[in-house]
Order: C-alpha cells, then sequence, then structure tokens
C-alpha cells in the first residue's frame, strides 16, 4: 500500500481504511493509541475530522481524545512536510552541538520547530534522545539518519531532498 | 454483613476497618479529620492534589489516604510535623499557579482552598506571587470559566463524565501547561455541554462559577414600570437554608417568602402551582398514550439539562419526550397570559423571575416556542439559582435566619403534597401516578404513596396494576444512570409505558444551581436524601396531596385553560424539540 506520508489528500479512501481498521479491531476503546497511531499513518497528522470520525466509530468523547492527542509528543495536529525533519536534542546531542544545527535548520526553511515550510516540502522537530547517542549529533529525516552532523553540512543534506521528485523514503 | 474487617491504629486509636476500604473512610470512624481537596467520594478518587497525606509506619514515603487501602497491623499518623509540612509545602505549589482574587471572589468564604490555607496555617507565600491575567470563558448562558483559578482538581471532569456521562470537559496537553478544556479548546457553547451546573456544584475554588443575572433583578425591581414577580421551584425551600448557616435538609418555604417579599417583589408565588398544572397536563398525555396504545415510554420533560441531553446523545427518544413545557415555563406563560389578564396589565411591563435548583433553566428560558403571551415576550425573564437569590437576601441585608414565616399570595400560591416532591428524583412520577390513577380508577386512592420509586437507587422500577391496566414505570436521575435506562430500552430489554429522568443525581435537589457543599460534606453526608427528606415531609403533612384536587388549577381550567390537553392549553403550555449535532 502506498505511504500517504504527508498532506492530507482524498479523505474518502483514507477514512474508509481508518474505519476498516477500527472495525477490524472490535472499536476497543482501550485501543485509542493504536487508533490515533493508525489514523496518524493514514492521514499524516490528527484534524478534527479525523478525531470525529474515531469518536463516532468508538464511542470515545472527542474532548477524550483530544486529551490523549495533546498529551503525547508524537501526535500531530498540523499537517507534516513531505519531508519529516528530527533533531535530536538529548543530552549527547545537545552537547555536541545540535543546538546550533536546529537553529541553522531553522534559519534555512524560515520555520519554527513544529512547523511546515510554506510549499509542504519540510516540517521540522526536535526530538528527545533517539537512542544513537554515539552518532551524535543525529538529525533524522524521514528514515534516513544522518550522524554526527555539522552546522555546514546542512544546507547540503536538505538539498538532497528539495532535488528529490517522490517524497521521502 | 460478611464483609472482611481489619484492625489498625491511628493516631495510637485502634480501629476497625473495612477491608478496602482507605485510611481516609478508617480514620472518620473515629473522628479523625484528613484535609482533602481533589477527593469526591466516590467519583474522583484519584489521589492527585496530595493534601491528603500521612504517614504509615514502614512506608517509604507519605501516602495519600484518600486512596491508601487499610490493611491489618497498619500504623497511620495523620498529623506529624513531616505530614503537617508536606500539606503546606503542597498548598503553597498550588497558590503559586492560582489566581489569588479572594477579595472580589463569590467563592470567598466558600472556597475549599482558601479553608485549607487558612486551617493549615499557610500564612506565607514563598512562590508565584506575581498575579496572574483573568481568563473568562463565558460564552454559555449558565457559567464562567475561569482557569486562573483552576487547580487541576479534575472533579469536574469527573463528574461531567462519569457522572453526568456528557464528557465536554476533559484535562488537555501535559506538564505544566496542563488544563482543564473541552475538545479542540472550543467555546462550551460550541460543545455539547447540557448546561446542567454540576461542575460548578463540585469545584473547590472559583473557577467554575454561575453567570450572575441579580443585576437585571435588582434594575426591574426599581423600575416603576414593572410588575416584577417571583416563583420558586419545589426544591428551594429544601435547600435555600444551607446558604445561610442552617442545618441541610431544613424545610425553609415560609422565611423564604417573608425574604422575597422584603426584596420588593410585587408578587410572591410557587412554581409548585405550575407543577400541580404540570401533572393535569403530562398525566393526561399519559392517559392519551395509554388509550391509543403509544408510543411508549412517555419520559418526562421537566429537567431541561435532560432535555439537553437527548437533544444532542438520544435524538430517537425526542418523539417519547413529553411536550410539556417544564413548570418554571407553564408559571411564566400563566403569569404571563392568564395573570396578565385578570390583573390588567400588559404583559410586556410583567418581569417574570424563578428561584431555581438549576443552571440549566437560563438556557431554558431562552429556547424558542417559551413565549406564550407573543414573539418577543418570554415566558420568564430571569432564571436564578438558590445561589444567587441567597446573595440577593444577604445584600439587601435580609437577616434570613431570623425572618418569621410568610405565606405564598394566594393568587398563585397553592400547591399539593404531589407538587413539593418534585424536587426529589421519582417525585415527578408518584405525582403523576396519583393523578392518573385516581382518574383510572375513578376512586380516592387509599393511600397517596408510591414508594417503590422513591429513593437514591439509580435506576427504580415497578409495576402497578391500575384499574385492570399493567402500567411499567422506571425512574432515573443522573445523565450516566439516564444513558444506561436508554440504551436498555433501545436494545428492547425494557419496556415502560412511563419514565421520569431527571438531568442531576438525586433529582433538583442535588441540581447544578443549589448551595455548594464542600467535598468532605458531599462525600460522607446523603445530600440527596437529607434534602428530598424535607419535601417528602411537607407533602405528608398536608390534607391536599394530589395535584388535580387543587382548587387554583380547577379555576384556571375552567376560566381560561378549557380542559387538560385541550387546544388553548397546547398553545400556551407546550412545547417542541429538535436533534442537535454533538460536533
Amino acid at each position: 500500500m502506498a505511504k500517504t506520508n504527508g498532506l492530507c489528500l482524498g479523505i474518502s479512501e483514507q477514512e474508509a481504511r481508518l474505519k476498516d481498521y477500527i472495525e477490524k479491531t472490535g472499536r476497543d476503546p482501550s485501543l485509542l493509541l493504536s487508533y490515533l497511531q493508525e489514523a496518524q499513518e493514514i492521514f499524516g497528522y490528527l484534524p478534527e475530522e479525523v478525531q470525529v470520525i474515531i469518536s463516532k466509530e468508538t464511542g470515545i468523547p472527542l474532548a477524550d481524545i483530544y486529551g490523549v492527542v495533546t498529551f503525547y509528543s508524537q501526535f500531530s495536529l498540523v499537517p507534516k512536510g513531505r519531508n519529516s525533519i528530527s533533531v535530536c536534542l538529548g543530552t549527547a546531542c545537545y552537547v555536541k552541538g545540535a543546538g546550533d544545527i536546529l537553529a541553522r535548520i531553522k534559519e534555512l526553511l524560515n520555520i519554527e520547530v513544529g512547523g511546515v515550510t510554506e510549499d509542504g516540502l519540510f516540517s521540522l522537530d526536535a526530538t528527545r534522545c533517539v537512542g544513537a547517542c554515539g552518532l551524535a549529533p543525529v538529525v533524522l529525516i524521514n528514515k534516513d539518519v544522518y550522524p554526527k552532523m555539522t552546522v555546514d553540512a546542512v544546507e547540503e543534506v536538505l538539498k538532497k531532498y528539495r532535488n528529490k521528485e517522490e517524497p521521502g523514503e | 454483613m460478611d464483609e472482611k474487617m481489619v484492625n489498625l491504629k491511628i493516631n495510637g486509636l485502634a480501629v476497625q476497618a473495612r477491608a478496602g476500604s482507605t485510611i481516609l473512610e478508617a480514620a472518620r470512624r473515629v473522628n479523625i479529620e484528613i484535609p482533602t481537596l481533589c477527593h469526591l467520594k466516590g467519583i474522583n478518587e484519584i489521589g492527585a492534589c496530595r493534601i491528603c497525606v500521612v504517614e504509615v509506619k514502614n512506608a517509604k514515603s507519605l501516602v495519600p489516604a484518600c486512596v491508601y487501602p487499610v490493611s491489618e497491623g497498619m500504623e497511620v499518623k495523620t498529623n506529624t510535623l513531616k505530614v503537617q509540612k508536606s500539606r503546606r509545602m503542597t498548598l503553597e505549589l498550588i497558590l503559586s499557579d492560582h489566581r489569588k482574587d479572594c477579595v472580589n471572589c463569590v467563592r470567598s468564604k466558600n472556597c475549599e482552598l482558601q479553608n485549607l490555607s487558612n486551617d493549615l496555617g499557610v500564612d506565607f507565600l514563598r512562590f508565584g506571587k506575581h498575579e496572574k491575567e483573568p481568563m473568562p470563558e463565558s460564552s454559555t448562558v449558565h457559567l464562567i470559566r475561569d482557569n486562573s483559578k483552576c487547580i487541576l482538581c479534575r472533579r469536574c471532569i469527573a463528574m461531567c463524565g462519569a457522572v453526568q456521562g456528557v464528557s465536554v470537559l476533559a484535562p488537555v496537553e501535559r506538564g505544566f501547561r496542563t488544563k482543564v478544556s473541552t475538545a479542540f479548546d472550543k467555546k462550551l457553547s460550541d460543545v455539547p455541554c447540557v448546561k446542567c451546573g454540576q461542575c460548578i456544584a463540585v469545584c473547590p475554588t472559583g473557577a467554575l462559577t454561575d453567570k450572575e443575572y441579580t443585576q437585571e433583578v435588582w434594575e426591574a425591581l426599581e423600575d416603576p414600570d414593572k410588575h416584577v414577580v417571583i416563583g420558586t421551584a419545589p426544591s428551594a425551600r429544601a435547600t435555600l437554608g444551607e446558604c445561610f448557616g442552617m442545618p441541610i435538609g431544613t424545610n425553609v418555604e415560609g422565611k423564604m417568602v417573608a425574604a422575597l417579599r422584603r426584596l420588593g417583589f410585587d408578587g410572591v408565588f410557587d412554581v409548585d402551582t405550575a407543577a400541580d398544572l404540570t401533572i393535569m397536563e403530562e398525566g393526561t398525555e399519559l392517559l392519551e398514550r395509554l388509550e391509543k396504545g403509544g408510543p411508549f415510554p412517555l419520559i418526562t420533560s421537566c429537567s431541561p439539562g435532560w432535555i439537553g441531553f437527548a437533544e444532542y446523545f438520544y435524538p430517537e427518544f425526542l418523539p417519547n419526550i413529553s411536550s410539556c413545557k417544564s413548570p418554571q415555563q407553564m408559571f411564566g406563560a400563566i403569569m404571563k397570559t392568564y395573570y396578565a389578564k385578570k390583573k390588567g396589565i400588559d404583559p410586556k411591563d410583567i418581569f417574570v423571575v424563578t428561584v431555581m435548583p438549576c443552571t440549566a433553566k437560563k438556557y431554558e428560558i431562552t429556547r424558542s416556542g417559551q413565549s406564550a403571551a407573543g414573539s418577543g415576550i418570554p415566558d420568564v425573564d430571569v432564571a436564578l439559582t438558590t445561589r444567587e437569590i441567597s446573595r440577593m437576601i444577604t445584600r439587601a441585608g435580609i437577616d434570613f435566619v431570623n425572618l418569621p414565616k410568610e405565606d405564598f399570595d394566594p393568587a398563585f400560591g397553592e400547591a399539593s403534597g404531589a407538587a413539593h416532591i418534585f424536587g426529589a428524583t421519582g417525585g415527578v412520577m408518584e405525582a403523576a401516578l396519583r393523578t392518573v390513577a385516581e382518574i383510572l380508577t375513578g376512586k380516592p386512592l387509599e393511600r397517596p404513596e408510591f414508594h417503590e420509586v422513591r429513593g437514591t437507587k439509580n435506576i427504580k422500577e415497578a409495576e402497578y396494576d391500575i384499574a385492570g391496566k399493567k402500567i411499567r414505570v422506571a425512574v432515573t436521575s443522573g445523565l450516566a444512570n439516564a444513558r444506561k435506562l436508554l440504551d436498555r430500552i433501545k436494545n428492547g430489554e425494557a419496556e415502560y409505558h412511563f419514565v421520569e429522568i431527571m438531568g442531576c443525581p438525586g433529582g433538583c435537589v442535588n441540581g447544578g444551581g443549589q448551595p455548594i457543599q464542600p467535598g468532605p460534606v458531599r462525600g460522607f453526608t446523603d445530600l440527596r436524601s437529607l434534602r428530598a427528606k424535607a419535601l417528602y415531609d411537607e407533602d405528608r403533612g398536608m390534607t391536599l396531596r394530589k395535584s388535580h384536587e387543587n382548587e387554583t388549577i380547577k379555576k384556571l381550567y375552567e376560566e381560561f385553560l378549557e380542559k387538560p390537553g385541550s387546544h388553548k392549553a397546547h398553545e400556551i403550555l407546550h412545547t417542541t424539540y429538535q436533534p442537535r449535532s454533538r460536533y
């Protein structure tokens, strides 16, 4: 199945996939977290319309769902860019200069942490330790790992994604 | 009882307590009070605030007494220096993020946070001396929510969700940014809030308060062109005394009437009279449905919290709900039609105020189809809560406790015992049964009591054999209970002819507009039963105990409404409902 890692497109087909998943797992309110993860996988983010689908399918009140979505940093209320950048700000990465790398990315893309570029190409997040301290400082773009990043290398790395026709992977 | 008991010591005193009960409950048995703040027995037992911490021998740290179960041989100390220090620190930290607006706060003197700070000796604050900005949210007609005073105890959330099954409030975000909010931080008016006000009744601070309408009433009272009348709900007389320090369950009908007269109302009337009228109309509806064979069940319509709930969550039941306006609206409608005509006053110049146990009544007066005297002339102008009227009485310098007892004005003051018990869960059902049974059998009841529908059980059911007809009834209160009952009916697991649903647990005596009792009182006193008893006692002592024997009502039909269920009665006393979207 094609990954939609990106913007919210073609609602009805995506909606059918989410409803199908909830149906197959027995509309179980205790599975809310996995429903949200699946929904974010399908839609790329969790806008009100998507949370309403989950509420209607499971009977979980919308306020409760919103509470869970805003509790966990893994969930996003805004669309992600087609390429999702995560800068590790764990202790090891931080002391090795991750802060400067983050600042450089913000400067080049002209967005804040949690934001998306106007062309929808990049979104930027700061993460806690990704568990690769030996490679510090680490930047993740989609599923690609960039070890021992430097401020100077940032522009070159981003260029690779700008030039790609197909997003991600 | 074959429950297992355990032996423990609290502050050196030997205590026997039920296994599984908490230290807090065990301490109560030997008259040791452990302070609590977030705790609400049976509703919010999450050990969140840590005010109730105590020392337990051999425990690694202090433990929260409200959720910590007792065990055999346990030794508890509730008042050591360590405990005191911890409680004070916790309070200081809570206060550091609380807008300490006590001088201007409507909850001052009745604030659990303020009282604890005084009681536990928090006389100096080291943190958070900078003042927070107010953040009022006042989108609905009934309340103001101000998170700058919220201490995140989550009582309102538990009330809205577990007790009322409405769940429009939830904890949102995390850590220091956590707040009580709605889905997508929408205005309360844009989410399916049913306006029951139970959140206000359990808020320990001033984060949730009435939207106050007393100013409109003061202004009307001073306006020489206005004829200002007031009517009081059945349950207000059972609770108003609490606002003036009287014991819970004191019936203060006479003092209340005297106080209202001293406030300067031109007519002091009893909404109970309108409750008798409701029984005539609703009883007729039930008789018609029994004759026609449905649709069943007929469901009561007095509680606007329940009506809102049905419109949002159970629209499929709207055809089942009685088309009768609530007693409040019938009262207003009669004031602005029949009463206006008899007095020779233009309905536009009559200002109708009610005293209600309820915050949803503020919404009810704004609903469409609630202006019998013509568009632009609402049946009721202002619906005050019991709390608001107590503030007016205080502001006017009336010494409530020492007032003499006075009677309602006779024009609309006579009411039956059946109407008085409207304020308790099961009361409307019992009142209707008294009248319907006598009409069906054509002879007086031997005993007017229907004990099966009384009491605070979540769902009460009974079957009565009346004139050869089997009539099955059910009574519930609290909207999560209503959900259970409606689901059973929907799934075909239960069938009834007549169902009474009240939005608030225990009915109007425990309404969202009633005097606020702090958590420890709510937890260890049966508020609902004590307040209801005041009404049942009054009913028992009366000779007029059936709505259809009320002379005022008989005259009203003779002179004006023709007969119950007439075209005229429908125009003035009935209304409609519509489904509303939850999203």
